[in-house]
């Protein structure tokens, strides 16, 4: 050790022991920093959330500079040649300048608007990881709803920034989302004079709220969800995938420091840089080209982002049923399709883990997954349910498909008002078959196990104790890294 | 398919037999609900009702306005004589052998001038394969000299004379204003096309100034027409230009994905940005190496 050394490391100490006479959380720290993550790939899909969400608020805080929320109209007289001389709002005109004018202006949006679809795109990959790998199980139930909570939450917040552009589509998404809001039965009508300030377009009070909701409660709300979130995750300890040496009660991986954190920031960064190439290179959203709405302007084709598809393909599957009472419509037929359909998809993945319970009669706490094929039942009744969901959502772009294809709207209505039923039977009874053969075979079908479980004698000899890994006796040793310092083992 | 399902009925499982016999129940019932479905929007049929001798078009051309220019097609008898011929085989099957159209198939083509026969020809929209089907772009079947003999032989019967648009005294600003206000209803913003009920507004990816200036006019098929006081020879001219525009428009954001909005973008998100992403993921993670 040289002499910088030296002076570097007492330095260090000397740092340390001063911030632990102040703040004092050196067991905290050291705890953390021992914290072990399971070796498994699945588990980075939660972080790339994680990390989109962070790229989003930064992304975020640059565009609220520029944004206002107004409703007042003006007359554009700024560089973009098309829209000079056009009469449009406050709130799309700072758009516009944002996108024309601000240097990196474009670019931010266009990273913030990518990250908002990577966003929830890696949500709901990562709810596909906790479900078919029976995460969600008790203890870590509670973890799994604050979850699906983000995923609401989520949703709504993409919609809301969707919506604040004030152009051609986020007008057309808002006078649908407006006629969801009138068709709750009872409360629609007072709810939607609530929230737009009156009847549609609303008033300008609407506009300040909505952008508060975009960039202050709900953005507080999925931070404080986030850090419930991981606080839970590192209180219960990740589930692991079960493998030789890893028990209920342990973790086996790689511990936070010096190894996981590392690749974590890794993650974070690729995630950032994917992001931003994203923003640079592929145009998202060109609100120069959409116009400025007016209430009585409209396009063909407009579409919601995507995470709004499933909706948009729930409004057009549905038959035009309404409930009629004595001459008085008390369900319009957008409640269907708007609010019933996305209520249910998630009052079941809410009530999932209750009813899992209920058939299985496993009340057990569980902290090692399943594999998917290890639960049949279950990756079917998951595998259909997202196909029907799915169906729904491909159904949001009949209009493309009739236009690319030439197959009659109609036609494909029509089609998937019966393949919405019976496809989800197909896909269960197929997923469940294939996890029953994979069990069979007991093998990848990618990546089939070869090879021998031996054991070497004492004579120095080897002895085949199986050709298969789970007629193998346990191993003798287990691996000692990372095993959790206090838990049984 | 039924001994599948009294299988799944009957075999032993977790789920008690009274919830699965139910959730089928569920499920036919919804089934046979949605097959049930009342078919609410038929199919409607286009041509005209029955009206004598005659069938005339549900709608006719709008003249351009006065002192408008117009496209002026090369005539003489000749050509009326050649054009008569070419009509006489491939045409009046459906619309008449003197024009007068057949009732509930085609309408007569009397007095359209030349405009719609232009259009519809130099498009390749007519002559249909069959004659109810909605007529789309198409490579035209006869070449220049051809449709200009059947605009010489049709157009003898009278008619307003063709419009045209000058895209070069257009006004861009004045274009996306009015294409906004009155085209992308159906055609879609950025001119990519879209459907209406049973039918596809096309994109305008390859018409030509004439072609839009008689499509604005006549209102082809399900399309509306617009007189010069709708949308005067300056907002026509200046429509032309920006359906020029859109072919090349200002992509400042990068690849421009076709302009069409959400349904691409969302397709990048999932399958290039996520997909990047979960391959980082798969390269830096690990996985389970032991078999289990």
């Amino acid at each position: 050790m040289n002499l910088v050394e030296r002076y570097v490391h007492r330095r260090f100490e000397r740092a340390s022991r001063s911030a632990e006479q102040r703040v004092g959380l050196a067991g905290a720290v050291k705890w953390a920093l021992r914290y072990v993550f399971p070796d498994h790939w699945s588990f980075l899909l939660g972080e790339i959330a994680l990390y989109s969400f962070m790229v989003l608020v930064v992304t975020g805080i640059f565009l609220t500079l520029y944004y206002v929320p107004s409703d007042a109209q003006v007359i554009y007289h700024g560089s973009y040649a098309l829209l000079y001389g056009e009469q449009m709002s406050e709130a799309y005109r700072s758009v516009l300048n944002l996108s024309v004018d601000v240097p990196a202006g474009l670019l931010f949006r266009q990273v913030h608007h990518w990250a908002a679809d990577v966003f929830i795109a890696s949500i709901v990959l990562h709810l596909m990881r906790v479900f078919f790998t029976g995460a969600y199980r008790k203890p870590r139930d509670f973890n799994y709803f604050i979850g699906l909570t983000m995923l609401m939450l989520a949703i709504l917040e993409g919609f809301a920034g969707y919506s604040l552009v004030d152009d051609l589509l986020s007008g057309m998404g808002l006078a649908i989302a407006y006629s969801v809001a009138m068709s709750i039965p009872f409360v629609g009508g007072q709810l939607a004079s609530l929230v737009w300030g009156g009847p549609f377009p609303g008033r300008s009070v609407f506009w300040p709220r909505l952008e508060i909701v975009h960039v202050l409660i709900i953005p507080a709300a999925l931070a404080l969800l986030i850090t419930l979130h991981l606080a839970m995750i590192m209180r219960q300890h990740h589930s692991q995938f079960p493998g030789p040496g890893r028990r209920e009660r342990n973790v086996v991986g790689t511990p936070m420091w010096p190894a996981y954190a590392l690749r974590s920031i890794g993650l974070m960064l690729a995630v950032g840089g994917v992001l931003f190439l994203l923003g640079g290179l592929i145009q998202i959203n060109p609100i120069w080209q959409w116009g400025p709405y007016h209430p009585y302007l409209s396009e063909n084709g407009a579409q919601p982002d995507w995470y709004i598809g499933w909706l948009i393909g729930a409004l057009r599957l549905m038959p035009n049923w309404e409930l009629v009472i004595a001459g008085r419509t008390v369900i319009p037929n957008p409640f269907w399709g708007g609010a019933a359909f996305p209520l249910f998809v998630f009052v079941v993945l809410f009530a999932w883990p209750a009813i899992e319970r209920r058939i299985t009669g496993d009340v057990l706490r569980h902290d090692l997954l399943d594999r998917p094929r290890d639960r049949p039942i279950r990756t079917a009744i998951g595998a259909a349910f997202l196909s029907w969901v799915v169906i729904v959502f491909a159904v949001g772009s009949t209009d493309r498909i009739f236009y690319r294809m030439g197959i009659s709207y109609t036609t494909q209505i029509h089609v998937w008002r019966v393949g919405i039923w019976v496809l989800p039977i197909l896909v269960f009874f197929i997923t469940r078959s294939a996890c029953r053969s994979l069990q069979r075979a007991e093998a990848h079908p990618l990546r089939a196990w070869q090879g021998n479980v031996v054991r070497r004698t004492p004579a120095g000899g080897v002895e085949v104790l199986s050709d298969s890994p789970d007629r193998s006796v346990p191993p003798i040793s287990e691996p000692p890294v990372g095993t959790l310092p206090g838990s049984e083992s | 398919m039924k001994r599948v399902f009294v299988r799944w009925l009957t075999h032993r499982s977790r789920i008690p037999p009274v919830l699965r016999l139910s959730l089928a129940v569920v499920l036919a019932a919804l089934a046979a609900v949605g097959l049930a479905a009342p078919a609410s929007q038929g199919q409607q049929s286009l041509g005209g009702a029955p009206s004598g001798e005659v069938n005339p078009p549900s709608k006719s051309p709008e003249p351009p306005g006065p002192g408008d220019p117009t496209k002026t097609f090369p005539d003489s008898p000749a050509l009326r004589i050649e054009g008569y011929n070419l009509y006489q085989q491939g045409c009046s099957s459906c619309h008449g052998i003197s024009l007068e159209g057949t009732a509930g198939v085609a309408p007569s083509l009397r007095g359209v001038g030349a405009g719609p026969v232009d259009f519809y020809l130099s498009t390749g929209r007519m002559p249909l394969e069959q004659p109810r089907e909605e007529p789309l772009r198409n490579e035209p079947a006869y070449d220049r000299s051809q449709i200009d003999a059947l605009i010489a032989f049709i157009s003898s019967y009278g008619g307003p004379a063709a419009p045209t648009a000058d895209p070069s005294r257009g006004d861009l600003a004045l274009g996306f204003h009015a294409f906004t206000l009155n085209c992308a209803g159906c055609h879609q913003i950025v001119a990519r096309g879209g459907i209406t009920v049973n039918a596809q507004a096309p994109d305008l990816e390859e018409t030509t100034p004439q072609q839009i200036a008689e499509a604005v006019r006549m209102g082809p098929y399900l399309m509306p027409h617009f007189d010069a006081t709708a949308i005067d020879q300056h907002t026509l001219d200046s429509i032309a230009r920006y359906v020029l525009w859109t072919r090349h428009p200002d992509d400042a954001g990068g690849w421009g994905i076709y302009n069409i909005g959400p349904i691409p973008e969302g397709m990048v998100a999932w399958f290039i940005g996520l997909a990047a992403l979960v391959l980082v993921a798969r390269l830096i993670g690990e996985r389970m190496d032991e078999p289990v």
